[in-house]
């Protein structure tokens, strides 16, 4: 049996890498390109949710924002220490990321309008990303899957504070609920795409080498399950006239429009450039603070 | 207004308003390991002005969101050195900084010796916090007091960080920092900047009146 | 430079690795690891070291097979049998925990010194 065969064999009953392990080409290469579109997601999501700290309505929720958007770059922090043990540098991610050359989430390429969105964001979209990060704490390589222990633990505070927002407004005036129903309607096209195209998990390599332990379609239907009884009890609508739990219990909906989201996520997304060239203006804004106090790579 | 309120209003804009600034960074700073960081701080220094505000809003019959955010421009009382948006100028940021958290420690001895228990038990709590923040601050500024645009941003806040301090505080402030005293920038007006500010911070607030958020 | 943090969660557990960070030098270490794991008041004290000062040891070596340091070489199933039989003390139920706190009667004469001779 060869070294590669022992490995994959190694990995599919449950065993785990540490870092300084023997580990194939393939899978380091896959390992650090997935890794990589995570620590790109959470920087990236940030941007659409700085700009409403700002106009935080009140202190609490001022408060509670900042510290969820606190958190993302948080977890940037750990996912790019764990890409980096891995044989990428920091600096390497951050300019494959401005360039175009890496990719983040569907989701962080779309606008955010208003404070409807602040809620169905936190809500909604941290929900789909914590049903995949849940899957992740089962990850073959032991420090991501340690990573996403901690990821877990505060993108639930996430949740709380995207419901207590969306049901604070759902309570309030009509105004509001109209506010949340907008958003809502807004992002569920990007939310249906956000867990990708449904490609079985035995030819799915993440699922292969057990980087991921979940297809994507499970974690959709794992979504919609957990996900659409809490947007329906409530009032609200959801753009989509198929969906329906059969009697099987599977959710049917209508396809995702799988060429919106590869156009998306190449770079083509409504505010992609927008939020590179921020990425990019502020990372140039800095660099004499980094060469004269912090280190370069990480 | 009685004069209590009216010095906690005083107190609580400036840490509300830097906190603002502050927050600014988010996402954006020179590394992540700072952006957090400098989070923790901005949050900390909302939280100072929320429970100011608290104290002054007993006094006023009002709440602390209302003090925070349904007042005119003209009804604010911040520093002139905490309206200005530096939120591209590291050198500018950490020299307020350094600055504001050297008069705020020279505010808040002075505050806890006050007769005013309420008024000395919170700035006992503050100024317990304030530590870490003065901390990073003094990390920072050893690190770039020699930098030319440190100095010079310095230079240019010095008379703005007098003048966050009442008259009689500000040769405390000259020793501590080791500068001379110059003619402060009193507390006198709003900028245009801090406008700016007051529109965007109050946008959704103002957006649908009196809801609840 | 990389510096590992360990953290305890709480007085009384043991610290436990957090994971770890880029910082210029120990001062700048000690704020980043403080609000990495501390902000959310998830931990009462850390440990913060510089990675290069921390030493791995993996490579463990038992090639003559030393049971007497595993529970394997302690085999007292067989002879516990043996020892109860020989007292009229054995019972079906192994487990019956009266066993436990059985006093045995005394040995028949003759039988320690036959049991001390290996019989």
């Amino acid at each position: 049996m060869s070294q590669e065969q022992e490995f994959l064999e190694y990995v599919q009953s449950g065993g785990q890498v540490e870092t300084g392990d023997w580990m194939p080409d393939e899978y380091r290469a896959k390992l650090i390109k997935f890794i990589e579109m995570h620590g790109n997601s959470e920087l990236m999501g940030v941007l659409p949710e700085r700009e409403w700290i700002l106009r935080a309505p009140t202190l609490q929720r001022k408060l509670a924002l900042t510290a969820k958007v606190q958190d993302e770059v948080g977890h940037a922090e750990l996912i790019f220490r764990v890409v980096a043990d891995l044989g990428k540098p920091r600096e390497q991610c951050l300019d494959d990321l401005i360039s175009g050359k890496a990719k983040f989430h569907n989701v962080f390429h779309y606008p955010t309008k208003t404070w409807g969105d602040v809620g169905a964001i936190a809500w909604l979209v941290d929900a789909a990303a914590i049903i995949s990060q849940k899957a992740l704490l089962k990850c073959s390589y032991a420090p991501y899957a340690r990573i996403m222990k901690k990821i877990c633990w505060e993108e639930s505070f996430h949740i709380l504070h995207g419901r207590d927002v969306v049901l604070t407004m759902m309570n309030g005036t009509e105004e509001q609920r109209e506010l949340v129903q907008e958003a809502v309607t807004r992002w569920w096209g990007p939310l249906m795409q956000f867990h990708g195209n449904p490609i079985s998990r035995e030819e799915d390599p993440m699922y292969i080498w057990r980087i991921k332990s979940q297809g994507n379609e499970e974690a959709r239907q794992q979504f919609l399950d957990g996900y659409v009884p809490q947007i329906w009890e409530l009032g609200l609508t959801v753009p989509d006239p198929k969906l329906r739990k059969s009697d099987e219990g599977v959710w049917e909906y209508t396809e995702p429009d799988w060429d919106e989201l590869k156009h998306v996520v190449t770079g083509h997304g409504p505010r992609t450039q927008e939020r590179l060239d921020l990425r990019r203006a502020a990372r140039e804004n800095t660099a004499w603070v980094r060469s004269v106090v912090l280190p370069e790579a990480a | 207004m009685t004069e209590r309120a009216r010095r906690l209003l005083e107190i609580a804009d400036d840490e509300l308003i830097l906190g603002w600034r502050d927050s600014e960074w988010t996402g954006i700073a020179p590394n992540l390991e700072e952006d957090v960081a400098f989070s923790s701080i901005a949050q900390n220094e909302i939280g100072h002005a929320r429970a100011l505000y608290e104290l002054a809003a007993r006094d006023l019959g009002t709440t602390a969101d209302e003090l925070a955010f349904d007042r005119t421009p003209e009804e604010y009382r911040c520093a002139a050195l905490v309206e200005h948006r530096f939120a591209d100028d590291w050198a500018r940021t950490i020299a307020r900084h350094w600055l504001y958290e050297a008069a705020d420690a020279v505010r808040l001895e002075a505050l806890k010796a006050s007769d005013d228990a309420e008024v000395a038990g919170l700035a006992g709590k503050i100024d317990r916090e304030e530590v870490y923040h003065r901390m990073h601050a003094e990390m920072w500024e050893e690190r770039l007091r020699d930098e030319p645009r440190f100095r010079e941003a310095v230079e240019e806040l010095w008379p703005q960080a007098l003048g966050v301090l009442a008259a009689d505080l500000r040769a405390g402030l000259a020793e501590r920092i080791g500068r001379e005293p110059v003619e402060a920038v009193e507390r006198n007006g709003r900028s245009p900047e801090f406008c700016e500010l007051w529109e965007e911070m109050t946008r959704v607030r103002r957006s649908i009146p009196g809801a609840a958020w | 430079m990389i510096y590992e943090v360990f953290r305890q969660e709480r007085k009384g557990q043991a610290f436990a690795h957090a994971g770890s960070l880029p910082a210029p030098d120990m001062a700048f270490a000690e704020v980043y690891a403080r609000e990495q794991y501390g902000r959310r008041g998830e931990s009462v004290a850390l440990w913060v070291v510089p990675r290069d000062q921390i030493q791995q040891i993996d490579e463990f070596v038992d090639e003559l097979e030393r049971n007497y340091h595993r529970v394997d070489g302690y085999p007292l199933k067989a002879k516990l049998k043996e020892a109860r039989e020989r007292a009229g003390t054995a019972s079906d139920d192994a487990d019956v925990p009266a066993a436990a706190t059985h006093t045995p009667p005394p040995p028949e004469p003759g039988s320690a010194r036959r049991e001390a001779n290996g019989g």
